[in-house]
């Protein structure tokens, strides 16, 4: 079971709404991957009138907790503002922090990340920052007061599966907090390895919403998710690239 | 500061097109075959030789824009302000020597327009006018967008271009948006196009992009007017502009416009033709080329057009517009800018882009998030 501040996940898999041909579809694939942490976009829903908004009405089960997030805000200050609207109107005080100033591959700004899940923090929110695989980062983070880490394993939406391989390494290596690898994610065989190598969590979205079958590729990752979670528990067993004979280097110690 | 122009200026329209018509068949290949598309790439793309490719072509571009964008469609709807026009231009329904009765809305008659439009289920709105710096001008624009700001996700403004000190006034309004098309890069063609009023100035609309960037504007619109001019080569120089601004304004949005010229009264007839099966091509190569930028399809398409091309790689559409201030409510016998062609309600389409395998997305935008 994975803890991040004061909830407790029976699902390592984490997901996102954006992207899918119906909210229906949506709904469904949702409640076949077993997550129970459902990112939402603030942009994309109403959020004067949340009651009557279609997305969030279908989102509305017991195991499922929202994680809005600030996508489309460019810096700190935006986003502190959009965090603390997304409190107000969805009454939650967990915040995916997504600050990108840059629109085409959408890569996260390190220092303004910083500022705000300072700010935040201090705010009394749950701050989940979305950032690049920088393991120092992670520990400034830290010690900003985050309650998790999200790096990223590809740009976002790619499908490119964990190109930061030994830059996660190192983040999980060291990291006080829960690593969500978030991003670039697209097959379920990425979502296993990443959660092999420790990750406590992963957020897939588009590898779900664009594939052929959403509801199957859900249960798919929620399969993946749990087998590579097994694996790290268990303890992999250290491949092995050549094989050892008799050692003519050390020979010399028997003489 | 960079200009656009320093660059546009080192390269000569006949050379360009030259360059495109010769591409091969082999040239296309190489570009489909590619990880990253350059602009030699899209010269092969939009050449004649990449006919014959289409249907791969559209493959790739329906898989690029669902990776992107997903399956979905965002809507958007025209509000035209105002007809009151200073420029001629030769394809143009507002063109100052069209000698119709104008109009401009007033605070209470744009509220009526707005009522219309939210109860159709809009929340995204493209204000559009004429250039008339005497009635329409940035003022006016402020009072607009001080009025209609609390009722709408998302402003775009497809207005006569304006200083950079205007844009940076304007954006704390509630302004996200800029359209800002060119009509041709051609710069002989321009003059003939666009002979009197602010608009004959071909290198102030050239370099209305840069100034948009400067001041920081979330998301600009590029675009040419089709049937000016040869529409290859204009299209180039929108990729080669596109390419231009994202180096160089990297915190912009942008998207792409590919409007074929429509009749109107008493109108000019396209000079080049171009047909459903090259505007396919035209969207598809645009996609293949930049997979981020956004694709924008409005009414002046067919019916049988618009349904078919939610799946090729657009991103937005519009439906139920009207081209004439006060065309919803106030004043439906106005002076439009053209004709539509597809008059379907909002609704029908989004059933159309259901139907489709899409999700129509009314909202994807908060005016709160931009402070």
């Amino acid at each position: 079971m994975l803890t991040i501040a004061d909830k407790i996940f029976n699902s390592r898999l984490f997901t996102g709404t954006g992207k899918f041909s119906s909210s229906i579809l949506m709904e469904e694939a949702l409640l076949a991957s077993g997550s129970e942490l459902v990112t939402v976009a603030l942009k994309r829903v109403d959020i004067k009138n949340n009651d009557q908004d279609d997305l969030l009405n279908r989102l509305k089960y017991q195991h499922i907790n929202l994680l809005p997030n600030t996508s489309g805000v460019r810096n700190a200050k935006e986003a502190v503002f959009a965090a603390q609207l997304a409190r107000e109107a969805l009454e939650t005080n967990w915040i995916k922090l997504e600050i990108h100033p840059d629109p085409k591959y959408l890569m996260p700004d390190p220092i303004e990340t910083l500022k705000a899940t300072e700010e935040l923090a201090k705010l009394g929110f749950i701050v989940l920052p979305y950032i690049h695989a920088d393991p120092v980062l992670c520990k400034r983070l830290e010690d900003a007061g985050t309650s998790a880490v999200m790096p990223l394993g590809s740009p976002i939406g790619s499908n490119k599966g964990l190109k930061t391989i030994d830059f996660l390494e190192i983040i999980i290596s060291q990291s006080n907090v829960p690593v969500i690898v978030d991003a670039g994610i697209g097959s379920p065989s990425d979502a296993a390895w990443a959660m092999e190598i420790g990750a406590d969590a992963v957020l897939v979205n588009t590898a779900i919403a664009v594939s052929g079958n959403p509801v199957q590729m859900a249960k798919a990752f929620k399969m993946a998710v749990e087998a590579g979670r097994l694996a790290f528990e268990a303890k992999l067993a250290l491949p092995v690239t050549h094989a050892v004979a008799s050692s003519p280097l050390i020979s010399f110690l028997d003489e | 500061m960079n200009n656009f122009s320093d660059i546009f200026n080192t390269y000569n329209w006949d050379e360009t097109k030259a360059g495109i018509y010769a591409k091969t068949g082999q040239d296309v290949e190489r570009a489909l075959a590619a990880s990253k598309r350059t602009l030699e790439d899209f010269k092969a793309l939009v050449s004649p030789a990449a006919a014959p490719y289409l249907e791969q072509m559209a493959a790739i571009s329906q898989q690029l824009t669902q990776k992107r964008f997903g399956k979905v469609i965002q809507m958007y709807v025209p509000l035209y302000l105002s007809n009151e026009c200073k420029n001629i231009c030769t394809y143009c329904g507002f063109s100052y020597d069209n000698k119709v009765k104008r109009k401009t809305l007033l605070p209470m008659e744009i509220m009526q327009e707005v009522s219309v439009i939210k109860a159709m289920g809009y929340d995204h709105v493209l204000l559009v006018t004429g250039e008339d710096n005497e009635t329409v001008h940035v003022d006016y624009f402020k009072k607009v967008l001080d009025l209609i700001r609390p009722h709408f996700a998302h402003i775009s403004m497809e207005v006569q271009p304006l200083d950079l000190e205007d844009y940076l006034q304007l954006t704390p309004y509630g302004l996200n948006t800029v359209l800002v098309y060119q009509e041709t890069y051609h710069q002989e063609d321009y003059k003939k196009h666009h002979p009197k009023g602010k608009k004959s100035n071909f290198r102030y609309r050239l370099e209305t992009p840069d100034r948009l960037g400067q001041a920081g504007i979330h998301k600009m619109g590029l675009g040419i007017l089709i049937g000016l001019e040869d529409w290859r080569t204009d299209c180039f120089f929108t990729a080669l502009h596109l390419n231009y601004l994202e180096k160089n304004y990297w915190q912009t949005k942008y998207s792409l416009s590919f409007p074929r010229l429509r009749p109107f009264s008493g109108g000019l007839e396209p000079k080049v033709e171009m047909s459903d099966r090259e505007l396919v091509q035209l969207i598809c190569a645009y996609r293949i080329f930049n997979e981020e930028v956004e694709l924008s399809m409005s009414t002046r398409e067919s019916e049988n057009f618009r349904n078919n091309i939610v799946k090729l790689g657009i991103t937005n559409i519009s439906a139920g517009s009207k081209t004439n201030p006060g065309g919803y409510a106030v004043e439906p016998e106005s002076l439009e800018q053209f004709e539509i062609s597809d008059e379907r309600s909002p609704e029908q389409i989004a059933q159309v882009i259901r139907s489709q395998g899409y999700e129509p997305v009314w909202k994807d935008w908060d005016n709160s998030l931009a402070q």
